[in-house]
């Protein structure tokens, strides 16, 4: 008997050899040609651990550590793994509120669901230790190990920087950086970020479902390693500057000590200032909000980013060029009458003899003598008109580093202002100006404006009779050769060494027997120019350039104090102890020293 | 007349030797999936794989006796065998042990016993027995309700204990029933009915339409083998398809495109019929009408979806269809199971290699999704070898089949093909994401005791009928 339907078995076959056929198309676009199955394999079972370096260490210039590191950990989550767990209970370990880590979270979760976000950064010790033993309980969250830095003393915070966790605009910019990463924000944090941040490194582990680690991948072979950042020596007297910052305290106003023989920053000072450490670990957000919203502003480094007009203390440049133009000479005297007065202008004096030449005009601080000078380096015949005239002072100051950029290592540091002829074109009309009109130029008023670390240059520059290095603040980074050339580089300005002696005579005869004898010191030949600079919007800065000792000298400082009047009423008695401290290394002057310190001109 | 049949001699060695190699490599990779560094030894009875080696055993065990067993007594103990697992299945709705809310299992010490597998066979048994009665005829009215009872009865008790997955496998009966002759027809109703209230839910509607049209032009050329028909008729089909992209792209209007579709499917029917009818072309009007049929259903599934449904209906339905995306409820273990295989690649990641695998992220992995694991470990050509093993012995099984003199023997043995293809298509379906998440075992592969043991005796019968096929000339 033949079945009638026997030929419906064909059909049954070619029913399973079609599911057959469809099965493996499906598998070989799985497993041959769609690639991402494979990366979320990976994703799902491998977690990768960046093994964060140690930022490079920061020593002084004797060795002793500005900044170094401490262990901190970082809680971690990877929402994709999270799984509901007791709220109350992490969140009383971490010492938050629920809706705070319930917004962290949802921000996480919206940065990557696959991708680990820092849910609180810099735990203390105590708090990462409860987790520790907790951790298992919140799948998804794990502590990630980071270093934070610490500081053995509270100082030198604008000189140092800070560290702060990269932003996505930054990490578009420089992709090495991933969110949750450090890098420096300021001063040498910033500028030497590249030597002290070292190389992260990775861990590959592989997880289970529970994201529970359950061993290495490869055996390791894929790790690499963290390499800790390279350690700096700076120039940095650790107790020069710390002393600096306690003579500052309750002062507004900047120090800057340079050795005049190499460039290097001895101390960097700017008052107020505040304690780096605030800077870091999990407060930094709400102290950072703090410092910036205090009225004294103390995140602003006056040192590199204050200008000041440098009132007396820039006669010595007029009395160079007047030098080096010829239009003076060493015994050109001026006759001063309580001041220089020419057409309907007048620029008083105080008392002192007269007539005096030019080295007593700086021991004096004359002002007619440098109206007189300043107006024949304008009016000078070689020149066609005013114009021209100014352009070639200009040029001279311009080579004091004056209106530029010194191009130092450290971040920020701002131009300053010399003022231009095209400013004076707009400002009273093409021709329409004449040496008299700028005359407050010839004491270091009116337009100019230069930064405590120019003064400090320029302070060098008058302690080596012409020349400069560009100050910096690095000596040397450990185990690796970086390009400091332009650090070692002369820098000449346009006046002739010769003239720098009577200009040097002067400003030993200020502290000899002049307007800063209080900043004399014992067996040390101190050379120095007060400077008064007139403020608009209240007391006069005080200002003092300083060098010492006279042949060879050692330290170049400027000073410059806020609000406080003469230049000889603070900044020269603070430049003095400074040098005494960087020089002797022992203040023999404590009533002086005490008057400083109790000084208090903020009075808040 | 009876003789006596030497089985070494008479049992199909490839069958056997199929579900050797089958059941073996299950047992090693039910190793790898549960694999734990703690229990190296894969002969270790606390762990899954060490019980698999039990059931394995015990199932040769089980083999063995039916093959010294006369398999006449399956004939005739079929229907108390029948009602025995249908007593068995109902008791243990009321006493069995609560798991995964499934009420399925009778537990003895560390035994598990879950009836409702064996269910399979007695059913398959019963529907062989009823079936092979003298002069039955399948569409006579009265055979196809009692066929329908007995499928359906055991159906509701195991939708009872809230398995839907095994009660589900007993629809596969319809392929049995094609092949003793139930009308196409009726198979094709329903299926078609399932898969375009599926498809009309999950796919676009033009492409439902496209892919209606597309399959009523083959149907339409092998039933007339007209290939000229099908070429010309694809060639019109890509022209349409053209034409409509061209209107979206040109005037950016999406509504303008669906309305064309479905005109020219509309006119594309008449036209077919109107072919049919004028030059004779066979089924030409009741496939024009079946493609409006068609249409139609797809239309009305789809705003009865949208527009009647409450929105909390449509979500469970949009889970239960795998539609709603969310990778770690519903569609977790999918997402899992294809980010397994898929990472596999070509030759796999080697023996007890696979991360996916080790680290338990695929749920089930020793049981229902214990195809990943060679996805996983063994690549593209472990997945494929794997396959042809499974086709090899469905088709193998389909061979013994029409090789029987018997009625009851031929459709046991079609029954069993219908159990086995049915497990086949939707569990590695199901691993590799073309077929929703029905929840049941890869027959002789996955780990599981019951399973194991019914599966065996299901393939063991047919074995055994197979082997006494010559005991019975007719």
């Amino acid at each position: 008997m033949t079945n009638p339907y026997v030929n419906r078995k064909y059909i049954i076959i070619s029913l399973i050899i079609f599911i057959f056929i469809v099965f493996v198309a499906r598998l070989f676009y799985m497993q041959i040609i769609d690639d991402s199955y494979k990366y979320s394999a990976q994703n799902n079972s491998q977690r990768r651990i960046t093994k964060y370096p140690a930022r490079g260490v920061i020593f002084d210039r004797n060795g002793k550590i500005l900044v170094y590191n401490e262990p901190a950990f970082d809680l971690m989550v990877i929402p994709i793994q999270t799984k509901a767990f007791d709220t109350t209970d992490l969140c009383k370990i971490l010492e938050i509120e629920p809706n705070i880590l319930r917004l962290i979270l949802k921000r996480a979760r919206l940065y990557s669901k696959y991708k680990p976000s820092v849910v609180i950064p810099q735990l203390s010790l105590e708090t990462t230790a409860i987790l520790k033993e907790k951790i298992y309980k919140f799948s998804g969250f794990f502590l990630q190990s980071r270093t934070l830095r610490k500081y053995p003393k509270p100082i030198a915070a604008h000189l140092l920087g800070y560290v702060g966790e990269v932003d996505e605009a930054y990490i578009k910019q420089n992709p090495y950086y991933k969110m949750g990463d450090y890098v420096g924000i300021s001063g040498i944090e910033k500028s030497y970020e590249e030597y002290l941040r070292g190389k992260k490194g990775v861990s590959i582990y592989l997880v289970d479902v529970h994201n529970k680690i359950v061993g290495n991948f490869a055996e390791g072979k894929y790790d690499t390693a963290a390499i800790p950042g390279y350690n700096i020596t700076t120039t940095i007297d650790l107790e020069l500057q710390e002393y600096g910052e306690m003579l500052m305290k309750n002062k507004k106003g900047s120090i800057v000590a340079i050795d005049p023989q190499n460039g290097e920053i001895l101390a960097l000072i700017s008052s107020p200032t505040y304690d780096p450490s605030l800077l870091v670990g999990r407060k930094r957000t709400k102290n950072y909000q703090m410092l910036l919203k205090d009225t004294l502003k103390p995140l602003f480094n006056r040192a590199l980013m204050a200008k000041y007009p440098p009132g007396s203390t820039f006669k010595m440049v007029n009395g160079l060029i007047g030098l080096q133009e010829g239009v003076i000479n060493v015994h050109s005297a001026f006759s001063c009458s309580r001041g220089f007065s020419m057409g309907n202008i007048h620029v008083g004096c105080h008392p002192h003899p007269s007539p005096l030449e030019l080295i007593s005009s700086i021991q004096h601080s004359c002002n007619a003598y440098y109206c007189n000078v300043f107006f024949k380096i304008l009016n000078n015949k070689k020149y066609k008109n005013t114009e021209e005239a100014f352009l070639k002072w200009r040029e001279y100051v311009t080579s004091f580093g004056f209106g530029q950029n010194l191009g130092t290592d450290l971040s920020y540091e701002l131009k300053g202002n010399v003022p231009t002829n095209t400013y004076y074109n707009k400002y009273f009309g093409k021709n329409r100006w004449k040496p008299l009109t700028i005359i407050s130029l010839s004491i270091g008023q009116g337009e100019l404006g230069i930064t405590p670390l120019q003064l400090a240059n320029y302070a060098c520059i008058l302690a080596n009779r012409g020349y400069y290095y560009v100050p910096h603040v690095v000596k040397e980074i450990h185990d690796v050769q970086h390009d400091n050339n332009k650090f070692l580089q002369k820098h000449r300005t346009l006046i002739d060494p010769k003239n720098f002696e009577p200009i040097v005579e002067g400003m030993e005869m200020v502290v000899k027997g002049g307007t800063a004898r209080i900043a004399q010191i014992d067996s040390i030949v101190v050379c120095g120019k007060t400077g008064t600079a007139q403020n608009p919007h209240g007391k006069d800065h005080s200002i003092f350039i300083a060098f010492a000792p006279k042949d060879n000298p050692k330290i170049a400082i400027a000073v410059v104090v806020e609000n406080a009047g003469f230049g000889a009423t603070y900044a020269a008695p603070i430049a003095s102890l400074m040098i005494e401290k960087y020089l002797k290394r022992k203040i023999k002057r404590v009533n002086l020293e005490k008057y400083i310190f109790e000084s208090d001109l903020i009075r808040r | 007349m009876q003789r006596n049949i030497n089985i070494s001699k008479t049992i199909d060695w490839l069958t056997l030797g199929l579900y050797l190699v089958i059941v073996l490599l299950g047992w090693l990779n039910i190793f790898a999936a549960v694999y734990n560094e703690e229990h190296r030894s894969i002969f270790d009875i606390t762990q899954q794989y060490g019980k698999q080696l039990i059931w394995i055993i015990t199932s040769f065990l089980i083999a063995t006796i039916i093959l010294f067993t006369d398999s006449i007594y399956y004939q005739i103990f079929a229907y108390p065998i029948y009602f025995i697992l249908l007593l068995l299945t109902i008791l243990v709705i009321f006493f069995g042990k609560d798991i995964n809310g499934q009420k399925a299992w009778f537990e003895i010490g560390w035994i598990r016993i879950q009836p409702s597998e064996f269910l399979k066979f007695s059913v398959n048994l019963a529907l062989a027995k009823f079936m092979s009665t003298y002069n039955f005829k399948i569409h006579n009215y009265r055979n196809l309700i009692t066929i329908i009872l007995i499928i359906v009865i055991p159906t509701a008790i195991v939708f009872m204990q809230h398995d839907t997955g095994t009660a589900i496998v007993f629809t596969s009966f319809i392929f049995m029933l094609y092949r003793e002759g139930l009308t196409p027809f009726i198979m094709f109703f329903t299926v078609i009915s399932i898969v375009l209230f599926i498809m009309s839910l999950l796919v676009q509607q033009d492409i439902i339409i496209y892919a209606l049209l597309i399959v009523s032009i083959v149907i339409f050329s092998f039933v007339n083998g007209q290939i000229t028909f099908i070429l010309s008729a694809i060639g019109a089909l890509i022209g349409i398809f053209l034409i409509s992209k061209g209107i979206v792209y040109l005037f950016h209007i999406q509504f303008l495109e669906q309305h064309f579709i479905i005109s020219v499917a509309i006119v594309f029917a008449l036209i077919g019929m109107l072919l049919g009818k004028l030059k004779k072309i066979k089924y030409a009007v009741h496939m024009g009408v079946l493609l409006l049929a068609c249409i139609t259903f797809t239309f009305m599934v789809d705003y009865i979806f949208h527009n009647i449904l409450e929105p909390h209906q449509q979500a469970r339905i949009n889970e239960l269809l795998g539609k709603s995306n969310d990778l770690k409820g519903v569609g977790y273990n999918v997402n899992q199971s294809k980010i397994a295989i898929g990472s596999g690649g070509f030759l796999g990641k080697g023996f007890l290699q696979g991360t996916q695998t080790k680290y338990n992220f695929v749920p089930e992995q020793s049981t229902d999704f214990i195809f990943c694991t060679v996805g996983e470990e063994h690549g593209f050509v472990g997945s494929v070898i794997l396959l042809l093993l499974y086709v090899s012995l469905l088709i193998r099984l389909v061979y013994l089949a029409e090789r029987q003199r018997l009625a009851f023997s031929r459709i046991y043995g079609y029954g069993v093909v219908s159990i086995l293809f049915f497990h086949f298509v939707i569990n590695i379906g199901m691993t590799i994401g073309l077929v929703p998440v029905i929840g049941i075992p890869l027959p002789f592969f996955s780990y599981g005791g019951s399973s194991l043991w019914a599966f065996t005796i299901l393939l063991f019968i047919f074995l055994k009928l197979d082997i006494d096929r010559l005991k019975y000339l007719t």
